[in-house]
């Protein structure tokens, strides 16, 4: 038996995705070529933006493919500061302790290297960042902020952010807002022209699509400095763009968008059994993030297990066939202090003691029932280890 | 039994992972994560934990086809290890981290885990053997090819941890057939260098490492008869028995290489002189621990071979455990007893700090730390 509660990982690949990848695979000819192959592809491509597009309530210009997620969230964090630098002096970038490593590592290499200023934006216990505190950080820095950009949905503890509201506040200074959206597309309503914002990283692979094609949205009235030069082929990135990619893209975030009320509907309800299981196992677990009735992904559980390290209790759960997470940075497979909890303020000895518990497509009842059964034999093995 | 096998991206620990497999056990690989340097590669045959080690770990776990997990240990590593390498040098001694790292490491907070989560045994790629006594007990012998032995590094270990240890590698010939058999079994590692050195100095400097840890302090090199010969830069660089780099411009009065003979950290100074003198006829330490077995009467004469280096012959020697002189000069706080070994003939290059492995026959009987030394001069003097 083998059960995966891990789908923030990454999810599997859906049947009919896979089918149109392949046959996308099959197109003859480079989308920038000239002759009627490449016209033919770039037909492909074109289609494939236009529903991704409507999909994610962009319009197809504002679309630059990248290779995934992380490239996406680079193209943002560095080509949109690099382009508020060309007319006024903007060096600081506001950003919250909780983000991807993607936007802090990105945010901090710029630090280092280009001259930016790094402010912060404190967050609550429950990583959910305050328009009141953006506004208090906007006022406080004044007009010398490139951009904001915050996770739509912590993909560790699962917290979704008040974008709207957000939104609002960064307009009001006309400091352009980025989101990266790549854990909560698929799982709550993205739109990108109604959420206000003016631009947001997306991936494939975590809603069903394959690895290896992201995008990132951009609003006409914001520039990126390009991070590769070459060809010239999209807005923002040059390379030779991905024609299957784009299809399979495009497919995953249709049938994401139809299916949402659906599906998040039933993950909640599971994710709800599933929170449910682990603390009658294990009464010492604590929730970490928001409570399961208020703003948080369907799909996301994230407990801290008093005395124990998260990586004893993954390797027992991985023997006992359960597939779970300590959270997302990984490095060679060291698992690290989250800092996620660190910014919600959890101290680190409890801190070490995380696990993230994911669900998605194929998730069923049978998989949170295995968990909770292999769960208390775990902890208290796992707590016998201690702390290393 | 279920057993945990500590790869670390060598060939080694690979041939020992695939043989318990072999051997019917039910086997998972893990690679310790002992320092947080993500970006570190490889340079030759230095260093290892670098994430190449991780990945050749992992590669060979794959190919043996079992699970493959990294256990972070790079905070406990630092404090026991690092650490305490740094504080033995600044106190004039001259530590063995590797052994320092099984003892509080590999064999300690690895084999504890380990045996929480489940596990029987701890699987090394280690060249040492295990023999079980009439009475059940476990004792550690040296690997039958004595060139590869790597008994004294595991000198440290207790009854208890024996009793937890498996060395798949310990009858092999030699090095060579491990390669042959890494090279059938279709690992990459196969061909992989030695590690050798200290892993958390990846260049091999350890002068240069220790200068930038403890920073450099200008002091007197000295005669025996204590008149300053010349100048160095931090007593903490200089290891007992140490010819190189000692800077002195100007030849001994008798045109005889010099040797450092001691290291006073407190004084900042170290003293040099002839080979002869580097000749000790006692030495004496504490912190001994039994590998198996302890003597029932330690107390008395009992005859053994000393060793006081990974690559050092063994010697034979007297040994016991005898009361410490309450006038004497103090060298371990608190100690009212310590290890007095006697070799046969003299040692060389013996310096505070080193580990003194005792063997009988193939067998270790156990090991201390070196606290003094007397000098096999002085002792004919006496005598």
């Amino acid at each position: 038996m083998s059960v995966y509660l891990d789908h923030a990982a990454t999810t599997p690949l859906r049947d009919e995705v896979r089918d149109a990848y392949v046959q996308a695979l099959a197109v003859v000819g480079n989308p920038a070529s000239i002759h009627s192959h490449g016209q033919r592809a770039k037909r492909t491509l074109e289609e494939a933006r236009e529903r991704l597009a409507a999909a994610l309530g962009c319009e197809p210009i504002e679309i630059t493919y990248t290779g995934g997620g992380t490239e996406a969230i680079n193209l943002a964090i560095k080509g949109i500061w690099w382009a508020r630098q060309r007319d006024a002096v903007r060096p600081t970038l506001l950003i919250p302790g909780a983000e991807h490593h993607a936007t802090i590592d990105a945010a901090e290499w710029l630090a280092a290297t280009q001259g930016a200023r790094l402010a912060p934006l404190p967050l609550d216990d429950n990583a959910r960042l305050a328009p009141t505190e953006l506004r208090a950080a906007l006022a406080a820095v004044g007009p010398q902020v490139a951009l904001v950009s915050t996770l739509w949905a912590n993909n560790e503890v699962g917290t979704v952010q008040p974008v709207p509201e957000l939104a609002a506040v960064a307009a009001e200074y006309a400091v352009p807002l980025h989101l990266d959206a790549v854990s909560a597309l698929g799982y709550l309503p993205v739109h990108f022209a109604r959420s206000g914002v003016q631009a947001m990283s997306v991936s494939a692979h975590k809603i069903g699509g394959p690895v290896g094609i992201g995008a990132l949205i951009l609003s006409r009235s914001v520039t990126a400095v390009p991070l590769q030069h070459g060809g010239g082929q999209q807005r923002a990135r040059s390379g030779t763009q991905d024609v299957a990619g784009a299809v399979a893209f495009a497919l995953a975030a249709e049938l994401a968008t139809a299916e949402l009320d659906e599906f998040a509907r039933r993950l909640s309800a599971l994710r709800d059994d599933l929170v449910r299981g682990v603390q009658e196992a294990v009464p010492d677990a604590v929730l970490r993030g928001v409570a399961i009735n208020g703003d948080r992904l369907p799909g996301n559980a994230h407990f801290t297990f008093p005395g124990c390290e998260g990586d004893s209790l993954l390797f027992l759960l991985d023997a006992a066939g359960v597939s779970v997470s300590t959270g997302s940075a990984c490095q060679a497979g060291v698992p690290e202090t989250s800092h996620v909890l660190t910014a919600m303020g959890v101290p680190e000895g409890e801190a070490r003691g995380a696990l993230r518990f994911t669900l998605g497509h194929g998730s069923t009842p049978s998989d949170v029932a295995a968990l909770v059964a292999a769960l208390p034999q775990a902890y208290t093995r796992a707590q016998q280890a201690g702390l290393a | 039994m279920k057993i945990l096998a500590a790869m670390s991206g060598g060939v080694d620990s690979a041939v020992a992972a695939a043989r318990a497999v072999e051997a019917g056990h039910e086997v998972v690989g893990v690679h310790l994560a002992l320092s947080r340097m993500p970006g570190t590669l490889r340079t030759g045959s230095r260093g290892c934990c670098t994430i190449e080690d991780s990945m050749d770990a992992q590669r060979a776990a794959n190919i043996i086809g079992i699970p493959y997990y990294v256990w972070d240990f790079s905070d406990r590593f630092r404090a026991e290890v690092v650490d305490d390498f740094i504080a033995e040098y600044s106190a004039g001694r001259t530590p063995n981290p590797c052994m320092r790292c099984n003892e509080k490491i590999k064999f300690a907070a690895l084999l504890d885990k380990a045996i929480a989560l489940g596990f029987d045994a701890v699987c090394t790629g280690h060249y040492a053997t295990l023999v079980t006594d009439e009475a059940g007990h476990p004792e550690l012998h040296r690997a039958s090819a004595w060139a590869k032995d790597q008994s004294y590094v595991l000198g440290v270990l207790t009854a208890e941890q024996l009793a937890r240890c498996y060395f798949p590698l310990g009858e092999t010939p030699s090095k060579g057939l491990v390669r042959a058999e890494a090279e059938r079994r279709g690992l990459g590692v196969a061909h992989k260098p030695d590690s050798h050195d200290i892993c958390f100095i990846p260049d091999g400097d350890t002068r240069g490492w220790l200068a930038e840890k403890v920073g450099e302090k200008v002091g007197n090199i000295l005669d025996n008869e204590g008149a300053v010969l010349g100048q160095h830069r931090g007593a903490h660089s200089y290891t007992v028995g140490q010819r190189k780099g000692l800077s002195l411009g100007r030849p001994a009065p008798d045109g005889r290489p010099r040797f450092v003979l001691e290291v006073r950290p407190t004084s900042n100074t170290v003293v040099v002189g002839p080979r002869e003198a580097l000749a000790i006829g006692t030495i004496a330490g504490g912190r001994w621990s039994w590998a198996g077995q302890p003597l029932a009467h330690p107390e008395r004469d009992f005859e053994c071979e000393v060793q006081i280096r990974a690559h050092a012959d063994p010697v034979p020697a007297r040994a016991r455990i005898a009361r410490i002189d309450p006038e004497a000069e103090v060298y371990r706080e608190g100690a009212t007893e310590e290890f007095v070994v006697e070799p046969d003939e003299p040692l060389h290059g013996v310096a505070p700090g080193q580990t003194a492995v005792l063997y009988v026959g193939t067998r270790v009987l156990g090991q201390f730390t070196i606290d003094r030394t007397v000098s096999a001069v002085s002792v004919e003097a006496q005598a």
